[in-house]
């Protein structure tokens, strides 16, 4: 017998797609049996109270969590969100409801045996419920009680020898794409380069000493499955420099029809024969290809957009010269506005030890935390102090790749220096030259 | 309940304390045929939606079946995805960003029985557990937010409507008869935790109303300061009332300039927003990420409020599902949602969807507002 008549959330259990109502009973359920006679260190009935809470906000159109209370494990300013119910005697299972970010591993690959570590970490110290996965990237354990997250971390450093997550004002979770493990596109080890520089800067992600967040991430090519470019501060995205590699026997076979287009990505619907003129050459952004029986690219013109690559992925691959674009500033709209990143470094090679990335982000570091005020994402301190200044602090050229189009205004800011005379004159000699 | 200790020490924290060790090495975790392969793949296909196979210089094959999921996971559940791929996959799997489970096998005939196993499990409430789809021209799983399942800003609950959206699209995660991807995600405050600017169709909840002042504890729990420096429109000042008979300090919001962001309410738990009558969502429309054919953009809001409706967001689902469904059948092959209304031009968007437009759409936020009026008498009657 459920704790809580939930008419309004038992609607949510038909239909196809996994119910999360269904999964969160099927947890009160097995944590009130309780079969293994788990002693539980947080309440027993969080998730049949979870279920009450949200009917409640259900009917009532909305939500009954606190502000976030300061809770977290000592020596670390993030990890662990504080999180309380404004309904605690009606739902004493969540009246302390805390979340503990664990940085997940790069690529999200997971063996058994961890998880199902976390998971009897998890069911003995929490609710049992999780996120798989936060936002961000963590591997987020949604709801225990402030007296279990010394415990948690203890037994997540000491038996999973895994570490926590960020939140607040500083490096959140690094997060990548799959990558070199498992896809021909990648021009970089997106694994690699996300879990060393996750590594390397543990003390940022553990200790607020930034403006507000900043969040890594990163894309293996410029199909940008993780959308580094929109999610995050500092947006890394492969590229590469010299000429997309053509197998012409391979585009024949496309012509021809022995394979399927876009990998078979659109195979469920007759869009006819593939048409390589029209699918592939006129659709090209830049209008650099042609086919005359051969397929001929003419690279100086080609702006890597990866679409003939995604039609035709055994005839054309990226080129040699692989590495990676650096993008900067992406935010969600709070508060001017929602913005992507913007070019800083239009190609870097991406090797170990990545010093030359590094280098860039500490540069963008000292300065963001010398000039970005309380709260303010390094999108908005770019745009408040100007791109140029983003440029004089990384050292990186301004160069055309920077800007779709250049200033369409002459206000234009000059150094002292690049003026001939510089900018100290003397109002005698003006006025010999000129009459009050 | 009896404690039980880690062997954490509250007397000594510092004793046997392990820190700044970082996540787990994705070397640790990698399935054999992915760690014997790494940067080494020619190719790969998508067999049916959902199965793909990468195929290695070398001809060595990995199958990745991909599976639906509710990000809202109970370990009971990943115990099942744990049983599943220890089962078929020697114990490996995976997530994806958009929060789909894969799981990777080595031959064809493993991927079949895999998959045999997987269609046929089932939540007692009758939805499907390990759904598999979600690959090419579809829709795959919908990036979300915690809702009222966890947070205290929304202006909607995440996991409903989505659950409720991804019944009504299902059809679209199953097949690839889109023209090209979409790809959904919900934000339930305008934080936007994920990238719901940036994705074709997106859901943001919004609240409606100012924030209402709790003059009884705002000095107490609040900075008065932070609160107003908080506020990117300048509605909140500095005051004086009365109180009980008394003079207290708080913040009086000039409502007319308020725009519902919350911010104040995230600098000060005195400022509430949320409202029943007020909170709901916007859509938004023509955003995306991939660098393919034309640039990434942000999304477009082309309904300015949808109420909340419990426990299936009929209104929201059906607008999803029509903006969808006109798209489909109006785009070119590769077109993503937003280069398609850019081709044909916003007007003709609303004209087709036959959403109405009203004077909350066109932008009033500042400087980049006017580069999106029209400076032009090129337009489509
Ligand atoms: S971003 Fe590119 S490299 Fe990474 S998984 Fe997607 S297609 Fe592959
Ligand atoms: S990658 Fe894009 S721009 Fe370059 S040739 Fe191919 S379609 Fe054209
Ligand atoms: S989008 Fe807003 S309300 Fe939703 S989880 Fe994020 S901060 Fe909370
Ligand atoms: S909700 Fe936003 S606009 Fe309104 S008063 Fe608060 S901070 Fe200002």
């Amino acid at each position: 017998m459920a704790k809580h008549p939930t008419p309004l959330l038992d609607q949510l259990e038909t239909g196809p797609w996994p119910s999360f109502v269904s999964d969160i009973k099927q947890e009160a359920e097995h944590r009130s049996k309780n079969p293994k006679g788990i002693d539980f260190q947080a309440p027993q009935d969080c998730p049949a109270d979870l279920l009450g809470v949200l009917e409640l906000s259900f009917k009532e159109k909305e939500t009954h969590w606190k502000h976030g209370g300061i809770v977290g494990v000592f020596g670390y300013g993030g990890g662990v969100i504080g999180r309380y119910c404004d309904k605690p005697e009606e739902f004493p299972g969540v009246a302390h409801f805390h979340t503990v970010r664990i940085n997940q591993p790069a690529g999200k690959y997971y063996h058994t045996d961890y998880l199902r570590g976390v998971c009897d970490i998890w069911e003995l110290r929490g609710s049992g419920l999780t996120n798989m996965h936060g936002s961000t990237g963590d591997l987020v354990l949604l709801g225990t009680v402030t007296p279990q997250l010394e415990e948690i971390f203890y037994d997540m450093t000491h038996k999973l020898n895994t570490d926590l997550g960020g939140s607040g004002g500083n490096l959140r979770t690094p997060a990548d794409c799959l990558g070199q493990s498992r896809c021909e596109f990648a021009c970089y080890d997106t694994q690699d380069l996300c879990h060393t520089l996750t590594n390397d800067y543990q003390d940022e992600l553990h200790r607020p000493a930034f403006p507000y967040k900043f969040k890594f991430k990163f894309d293996g090519c410029p199909n940008s499955c993780v959308a580094a470019l929109a999610r995050s501060d500092f947006s890394v995205v492969g590229t590469w420099k010299d000429d997309i590699q053509i197998d012409q026997a391979k585009v024949k076979a496309y012509v021809g029809g022995e394979f399927k287009p876009n990998a078979g990505a659109h195979a469920g619907r007759d869009w006819g024969k593939f048409d390589i003129v029209k699918e592939v050459i006129e659709r090209c952004p830049t209008k650099c290809m042609s086919f005359d029986g051969a397929l001929k690219i003419d690279n100086a013109n080609c702006t890597r957009c990866m679409h003939c690559i995604n039609v035709m992925p055994r005839a054309l691959r990226v080129g040699k010269e692989k590495g990676a674009s650096i993008l900067l500033g992406a935010k969600a709209p709070i508060l001017d506005g929602a913005q992507l990143s913007s070019l800083l470094v239009p190609f870097v090679p991406v090797e170990k030890p990545y010093t030359e990335i590094k280098e860039v982000i500490e540069n963008i570091w000292d300065w963001w935390m010398e000039e970005g005020k309380n709260r303010e994402r390094v999108g908005e301190t770019m745009k408040r102090l100007s791109f140029q200044k983003l440029l004089e602090v990384t050292n990186i050229k301004p160069v055309a790749q920077h800007v779709k189009e250049p200033r369409s205004n002459p206000y234009i800011f000059f150094r002292e220096d690049e003026v001939l005379g510089g900018w100290t004159r003397d109002i005698n000699e003006f006025r010999k030259r000129h009459a009050r | 309940m009896a404690f039980i200790s880690s062997g954490y020490n509250p007397e000594k924290p510092m004793e046997g304390r392990i820190t700044d060790i970082g996540p787990r090495s994705f070397e640790d975790f990698y399935p054999p045929v992915i760690k014997r392969n790494k940067g080494k793949w020619d190719y790969h296909e998508i067999l049916e939606p959902g199965i793909l196979v990468h195929v290695a210089e070398n001809g060595e094959k990995c199958f990745t079946v991909r599976c639906g999921a509710a990000r809202l996971m109970s370990v009971s559940l990943i115990r099942e995805a744990c049983d599943i791929a220890d089962k078929h996959c020697g114990g490996h799997l995976r997530w994806t960003t958009r929060n789909n489970i894969e799981f990777m096998v080595e031959n064809e005939a493993a991927m079949k029985s895999l998959v045999a196993d997987l269609k046929d499990r089932k939540f007692a409430g009758g939805s499907n557990k390990f759904p598999i789809g979600g690959t090419g021209a579809a829709i795959s799983n919908m990036i979300h937010t915690q809702g009222w399942v966890h947070c205290h800003t929304p202006a909607m609950d995440a996991s409903g409507p989505v659950k409720a959206v991804m019944d009504e699209v299902f059809d679209y995660f199953q097949s690839m008869k889109l023209p090209a991807p979409i790809r959904l995600a919900l934000a339930c405050c305008l934080n936007m935790c994920g990238a719901v600017h940036a994705s074709d169709i997106g859901i943001v909840g919004i609240h409606r109303k100012p924030p209402i002042v709790d003059n009884e504890v705002l000095d107490n729990v609040c900075e008065i300061p932070l609160a107003v420096a908080a506020c990117p429109t300048g509605a909140i000042k500095p005051t004086k009332t009365d109180f009980d008979g008394k003079k207290i300090n708080s913040v009086s919001v000039n409502e007319d300039r308020c725009m519902y962001c919350g911010n104040c309410y995230t600098m000060c738990p005195a400022l509430p927003l949320a409202d029943y009558q007020g909170d709901g969502c916007v859509i938004m429309v023509g955003g995306k990420v991939s660098n393919r054919i034309s640039m990434p953009k942000l999304a477009k809001v082309v309904v300015a409020y949808i109420p909340n409706e419990p426990p299936r967001w009929p209104t929201l689902t059906k607008a999803i599902k029509h903006i969808i469904e006109v798209y489909s059948k109006n785009a070119k092959k590769y077109e993503r949602v937003g280069e398609w209304a850019e081709r044909i031009g916003w007007e003709k968007f609303f004209e087709l969807t036959g959403l109405e437009f009203t004077h909350h759409l066109i932008d009033d936020f500042r400087d980049p507002a006017y580069y999106t009026w029209r400076q032009s008498t090129q337009f489509k009657f």
